[in-house]
């Protein structure tokens, strides 16, 4: 894989400087009994974070189609945070071990399509996990802040 | 065209503070879709829903967008509103601007204006693509099942019973009375155990409505709320209870002795046997591992001196099914085993006991008629050691949680000494005293001055043989100093800890626990009696450890959720729920393999029209559905969409920011 992904060209253009007041939007995909309600206690908790991710509700990682994450990048997100419940503590028994799986293979494609495989990130946020929540997305923000601006896949630069 | 109405909420200053309201409007008026916004103080109260109301009639509008605190608070309150107006609950959607928004970005309102105004114009795009749904209602079967036997099993299983609904009462040993049956006197109020709970166990069963199931294990549980069917695997007896006039002529004569469970293996019971002489029901069983007539075809007296002709070697394990509707779980608790703690000599010293152990000893129907005996020489012990947080508060040997009765068992047990020995002297070590409860402070106090106990605050060091005493050597960290004590018998007031069966058992459930193996409630202080999983409860100190008050009022709110539950003839389901476009499925059925409740099966239809060749395609059962939309997500033909969070729905979201 690791040649292959090389040979090909990446979309991802390290030359492109962003613009100094550049702020990034992140995607989160969020599962309703775990992390939903772990972002909810965030906010409860007057936690700060940056103010990048814009927040989707759904009711278990494994609603969550490799088409979405696709889909967002092609479309209006410079990255993408999916995130669910603790393996072992699904609330629909075992959706996040499907999630895990499907994620796994996302990445590669990302890699093999020529995507940094960090504007994909997924993590597992309890519902008790509020401080954590808002460490993950600062560090997500800081991640895709240094990948910069996802120029080329935008639909405007299709249309254009 | 979608009119979609636009409703944002300044949460008192919650959200106003730290969000420009009235531009968040502004900006929502410049989406196309919408035809009406506007912002108020409450949106929740009633106002404020009155003018969601009037507008929907106003306006004709087609979906509705709130844009205020999380959904997981007022979208309930918010989906009745649309409904009050005539309209489908379901079109409403939340922008949930406060959580999310506003007390996360309090230091940048301008970035926090912008991302509520993309918040509510991914809402308006997800509410154009919403569609009318209503609710599923599934008919409920009126039966509980009570799994454990013990004063939790027993509460609930009579709370419910009581309402006049049926009730299987489930338990794997021979008797139920579970762990209090063993017990001597409960603290605070030293009223004997078998006392207040014989009564109980006779009611149970005597009780119309309660089936009792004794020396039996839950197998299997299918289905959902309402509808669950459970196999229940009846362990052979080899006594048939129906001829059994549980005369005792069987047990009396058996020649084979097997450690007693119940004493604690203090004293010895035989191969056919009925755990207590209270027992409920009152019917001997055969222990097969140790019945020489079962394991070598030999000996065969109990079926000779019994003149019912009860005994029958060839009984098999029986499986009974039942349909039931709620379940509620009350599998008790292990005692720890100190066996880490080798510096206590445990396993080396005989002399060394538990507490469950001490207490066998004094009770009255205990191996020694009541009498703390040691069991190296059977001599009556003067000094007596009691030992605290054995196995508690330990992360390194043992557990880090407090077992919670310790503190007040010890105590009783420093009484119950007292009164059998009136010579005798004990001492207590200990880390803290927690007597939190009623009447339990008192409690501890008055039994300190009437017994003259010792108390030491500090952790056992080591335990030595000297003679025929133990010298327990501890620091008592009150004076600094290291003691030692000379000790007839040490107690060890071991710690509580989750039936080492309940991480099989929450899988064969579905249900989730602890690290600790202990099964967790749904919210650990709104839902502390109920489960994630809907219609399976938990009694007593299968959550967590607690003492028997507390067990007793947690069974009893059990029983309130289960009638409750059981209220109407039919239950209402949420309808967000996956459904099957047949025109599109191959029939892969990968859905199938994804579906961790079983709720999809497979269906034939014809070919075309009129065809009489028939392909397979998915097909979902409504009841079992649950909505999690693993399905959805591995379907490759995207035949199948979950209502409420279809992909139009999603994509939406994605592309509207």
């Amino acid at each position: 894989m690791e040649t292959v992904t090389n040979q090909l060209v990446s979309i991802e253009k390290p030359e492109i400087v962003a613009p100094p007041d550049w702020q990034p939007v992140i995607i989160g995909i969020l599962c309703n009994w775990c992390s939903y309600a772990g972002s909810d206690l965030t906010g409860t908790s007057r936690l700060q974070y940056p103010p990048n991710i814009r927040i989707i509700r759904v009711p278990c990682s494994s609603r969550v189609d490799t088409w979405f994450l696709i889909k967002s990048l092609q479309t209006t997100a410079d990255g993408v945070l999916v995130s669910g419940c603790h393996p072992g503590d699904c609330h629909y028994i075992s959706g996040n071990y499907f999630a895990r799986r499907r994620f796994l293979v996302t990445k590669k494609l990302l890699n093999f399509v020529g995507f940094h495989e960090n504007r994909i990130q997924f993590s597992w946020v309890s519902a008790a996990e509020g401080p954590k929540f808002a460490k993950v997305v600062s560090k997500v923000t800081e991640d895709i802040k240094k990948l910069g601006p996802l120029h080329l896949y935008k639909k405007e630069n299709f249309e254009k | 065209m979608a009119r979609v109405g636009v409703f944002v909420c300044f949460c008192g200053a919650n959200i106003a503070d730290y969000v420009d309201v009235p531009q968040v409007v502004e900006e929502a008026k410049r989406i196309r879709e919408v035809k009406f916004a506007i912002d108020y103080k409450y949106m929740c109260s009633d106002p404020g829903q009155q003018q969601i109301r009037d507008a929907i009639a106003q306006h004709r509008l087609t979906s509705i967008v709130v844009a205020a605190c999380s959904p997981r608070m007022h979208e309930k309150t918010f989906r009745k509103a649309l409904s009050d107006a005539g309209m489908n609950p379901y079109l409403l959607e939340v922008a949930n601007i406060r959580e999310h928004s506003s007390w996360v970005h309090q230091k940048d309102k301008k970035a926090a204006t912008e991302k509520a105004s993309d918040l509510v114009r991914m809402a308006v795009a997800k509410s154009i693509a919403n569609e009318q749904l209503h609710e599923i209602s599934v008919p409920v079967t009126k039966r509980a099942l009570v799994i454990g036997g013990g004063i939790a099993g027993i509460q609930a299983a009579l709370d419910i019973a009581d309402a006049r609904i049926p009730v299987v009462l489930v338990e794997k040993s021979p008797s139920i009375g579970g762990k209090m049956a063993q017990l001597d006197e409960t603290f605070p109020t030293l009223d004997c155990a078998q006392c207040i709970l014989t009564p109980k166990m006779v009611d149970v069963a005597s009780h119309p409505y309660i089936e009792l199931i004794p020396y039996s294990e839950v197998l299997e549980l299918q289905g959902f709320v309402g509808n669950y069917k459970v196999k229940i695997k009846k362990k052979a007896s080899y006594v048939n209870f129906k001829t059994c006039t549980g005369c005792g002529a069987c047990w009396q004569k058996c020649p084979v002795k097997v450690d007693n469970e119940y004493n604690m293996g203090i004293d010895k019971r035989k191969a056919i046997y009925t755990p207590f002489p209270q027992a409920v029901p009152n019917k001997p069983v055969i222990d097969a591992e140790h019945c020489t007539m079962l394991t070598k075809g030999k000996c065969g007296i109990c079926a000779k001196v019994c003149e019912k002709g009860s005994i029958d070697y060839q009984m098999q394990d029986e499986i009974i099914e039942r349909e039931i509707g709620a379940v509620v779980v009350a599998t008790g608790y292990d005692m720890w085993d100190p066996k880490p703690y080798e510096e206590y000599g445990v396993g080396r010293f005989k002399d060394i006991i538990t507490s469950l152990e001490f207490e066998r000893m004094v009770s009255a129907n205990g191996p020694t008629n009541g009498l703390p005996l040691r069991p190296s020489d059977g001599k009556v012990p003067k000094n007596v050691v009691f030992i605290k947080c054995v196995g508690s508060r330990d992360e390194a040997k043992g557990i880090s949680y407090c077992s919670k009765i310790c503190c007040m068992y010890t105590t009783k047990h420093t009484i119950l000494l007292h009164h059998k020995v009136h010579d005798s002297h004990a001492y207590v070590f200990y880390m803290d005293i927690r007597a939190a409860g009623k009447g339990y402070e008192e409690f501890v106090e008055k039994a300190q001055v009437d017994t003259g106990t010792t108390y030491l605050r500090g952790r056992v060091s080591k335990i030595y043989k000297k003679g025929d005493k133990l010298m327990v050597r501890g620091e008592d960290a009150q004076i600094g100093q290291v003691v030692e004590v000379e000790a007839d018998l040490v107690v060890l007031a071991t710690a509580v800890s989750a039936p080492k069966d309940n991480p099989d058992l929450a899988r064969l459930l579905g249900i989730s626990y602890d690290k600790y193996g202990y099964l967790s409630e749904a919210h650990p202080k709104l839902r502390p009696v109920e489960t994630a999983k809907a219609g399976i409860f938990l009694a007593g100190c299968t959550q967590a450890p607690k003492d028997i008050p507390e067990t007793v009022s947690q069974a009893s709110a059990c029983a309130a959720k289960v009638c409750g539950l059981f209220a109407g003839d039919t239950m209402k389901k949420d309808p967000m729920i996956s459904t099957v476009n047949t025109e599109y499925c191959s029939g892969c059925q990968n859905c199938v393999k994804v579906c961790p409740y079983g709720a999809i099966v497979t269906d034939e239809v014809p070919f075309g029209h009129g065809s009489k060749e028939l392909r397979t395609v998915a097909k979902i059962n409504e009841g079992v559905c649950q909505g999690c939309g693993s399905c959805v997500a591995i379907c490759r033909s995207t035949a199948i969409n979950l209502a409420g969070f279809t992909d139009p729905q999603i994509i939406n979201e994605i592309v509207s920011i």
